[in-house]
This record gives structure tokens, sequence and C-alpha cells, in this order.
């Protein structure tokens, strides 16, 4: 009995761990870096929060291309704790919607100091998408809710 | 030919009102019924012009704080006027009857006006909810002086060490310059119309 429960315990250990694993909490330099360093991939960068309704809407997009286009890599950042201090909500979210595409929360106060060293173009409204070539230096950059097939679109202009 | 055709691409692109154009009036519901304009306001010196909704955390975070400028700043000339622009079926909770809702249990001092065709969002080229336009009178034309977020932290009011909208309108009102005429924050995108 005792061992069921300490492997009862130790899957629930596992599993947290994995999920705080996976969300990381990192500042915009690492961002930046991501942003910078060349790899063979299309970077595919989606800004979005729990609270956001569109940004949840538009998520499910994200996550087939994270698996079905193997030229993209998918990032998600999320912008929650710009409003929440507390991770948790967000956990949960990738746990209820077992998101499988690398999550990352933002911890940045003042976003006028950074969101500009994201895209220029972008006003900080959420969803916005950022689609990269890091060898080209070609971008596209988005600022609404995308529609079936615009993400496809997107990663063709850059390629 | 080639100078009218890149002349033309950069109108097209241009979106919304930058700091120095000027405004043109508009005339929307508030949540009375009435339709209200700028120029109804004799005595203003300027607007603290905020679009702004029900649904959005951001929003809901920065209500106490909009309340609050609109307190501090109408009686000498700058009052709050706040447009909600979200296209109704998309955020049911921006309809025009939610908000005259929202502003009665909110108690609402301000005008919270609905920009339903959503031409004057367009117009001033807002983005995101909570974005100031605040506007100043000059020669009797509204020029716009500063655009952007109301101050650095959404999360956390005491821990905002930049109260851009506060610092123009100080500024404005001392009739000084200031630096910072446009900032960008976290916000809801305004839920537009599908095209």
């Amino acid at each position: 009995m005792k061992q069921i429960l300490a492997c009862i315990v130790l899957i629930f250990l596992c599993q947290d761990s994995l999920v705080a694993q996976n969300a990381r909490t990192i500042k915009v330099s690492e961002l930046e870096a991501i942003l910078k360093a060349k790899t063979d991939k299309i970077q595919v960068i989606n800004f979005w929060a729990t609270w956001c309704a569109p940004c949840v809407k538009e998520m499910p997009i994200f996550e087939k291309a994270n698996i079905d286009i193997t030229e993209a890599k998918v990032t998600l950042i999320s912008l929650d704790l710009n409003l929440d201090p507390a991770p948790e909500k967000v956990y949960r979210f990738i746990e209820r919607k077992k998101l499988a595409s690398t999550v990352f929360l933002l911890d940045e106060p003042d976003p006028n100091f950074w969101i500009d060293k994201i895209d220029k173009r972008w006003s900080g409204a959420l969803p916005a998408t950022l689609v990269l070539n890091t060898k080209t230096g070609k971008r596209q950059f988005v600022e609404h809710e995308l529609v079936e097939g615009e993400l496809e679109s997107l990663i063709a202009t850059v390629k | 030919m080639i100078l009218v055709i890149a002349m033309a691409s950069i109108q097209s692109t241009k979106k919304g009102y930058e700091v120095g154009d000027v405004v043109r009036d508009f005339n929307l519901k508030n949540v009375e019924g009435k339709q209200v304009s700028l120029s109804n306001y004799k005595d203003a010196k300027g607007f603290i012009v905020i679009f702004d909704c029900n649904s959005c955390p951001v929003s809901k975070l920065y209500n106490k704080r909009i309340q609050a400028l609109h307190k501090k700043y109408s009686s000498s000339g700058f009052p709050v006027v706040a447009i909600n622009a979200n296209d109704a079926e998309k955020s049911p909770e921006d309809s025009y009857e939610q908000m005259v809702k929202e502003a009665k249990a909110k108690e609402y001092e301000f005008a919270y006006l609905y920009d339903q065709s959503q031409e004057v969002a367009h117009a001033f080229g807002a983005t995101n909810t909570p974005q100031a336009f605040i506007l100043v009178k000059k020669d009797a034309a509204l020029k716009v002086a500063y655009i952007g977020a109301i101050d650095n932290n959404a999360r956390d009011e005491s821990k905002a060490e930049k109260k851009y909208v506060e610092n123009a309108v100080d500024a404005l009102l001392k009739n000084q310059p200031f630096s910072i005429t446009k900032t960008k924050a976290i916000g809801c995108g305004i839920g537009w119309k599908d095209a």
C-alpha cells in the first residue's frame, strides 16, 4: 500500500514538474535571444494570455502547426503575469488543454520598454503572432485572431 | 507617376492619428441614450479619450484609475470620454445594453460612448483596450497630444512609477512640454467586425 501511495505521489510530482518545466518563466532578454538565434526552423511565436478569448480560440491552430508543420517551431508566450503574478492559472490551462507546444511565461513589467523589441509594428494588443525566418531575417507580424490557413500562408512568405 | 503610387501606398498604410494630428469631432450615443460630440463640452481645454470596454481584464484593472482620472481632471478642463468599439457579436459582454448596466453599477461620472460602426476607433487608429488619446484644444482645433497607456503597471497601480496620462495632462495644464507622447501596453485587441 505504501509503495502504491509512493508511486502515486511520484507520478503527481513528475507531472507537476513536467508542466512547470514546460512553462518556464523568462525575461525579455531570453526571448530576444530566441529571435536572434539562427535556426533551420521557421519560428512561430504567439503572444497570448488565458484571459484573452480570441487567443484561446486560435490556440488549436498553433497546436496543430506544432505537430503538422515540421519546418516550423511553435512557441507560445503567455502574458498572464502582466496582470496576475501567480502562474498557476497558466499551468492549469496548459494541463487542461494538454498543450504540446513550448510555453513560456514572460515576466516583464513596463511593456512600453520591451514591446518594440519584439516587433515595432506591435501595438501591444493580444493576440499577436510573429513568424520569423531567423536565417534570412524575413518576418511577418499580425495582430489579430488567425483564420484557418493564415498561419500556413505567413510561414510560406518568410521561407 | 511612381511618386503618386508611393504617396498612395503611404496614405493607405497610415492607420489613424499620430501625435500632433487634428482630430475630427464625432457623434456617438452615451449610456443615457443621448448623442454626444466633443463640441458639446464648451469649457473643455482638452479630453482624455480612452478606448475601453466592459470585458477586457486589463480594462477591469484600470477601471478605478480611469474613474480617478476623470475625478481629478474634469474640473480643470480635461474630462474622460470613454469609447467602447468592440463588436458585440464577437464580445456580447460589450453590447450597448451591457455598457448601460456597467456604467450604472460602477456609477460612471464620465461619458461612456458606443462606437457601434467602429468608425471612430478606425479614425483614431485605436488598437487595444484600454488605450488613451489625450486631446488638447489649440486655436479652436483639437490636436492629439499623447497616445498610449495610462501608466506602466497594469497589475499593480502602486508600482506604476510612470503615470503617463497624468504627467501629460499636468504638463498641458501648465502649458509645459512633456517628453513621453507615445507608449505601448499589453491590452485586449479591439474586437473588429469581420470585414
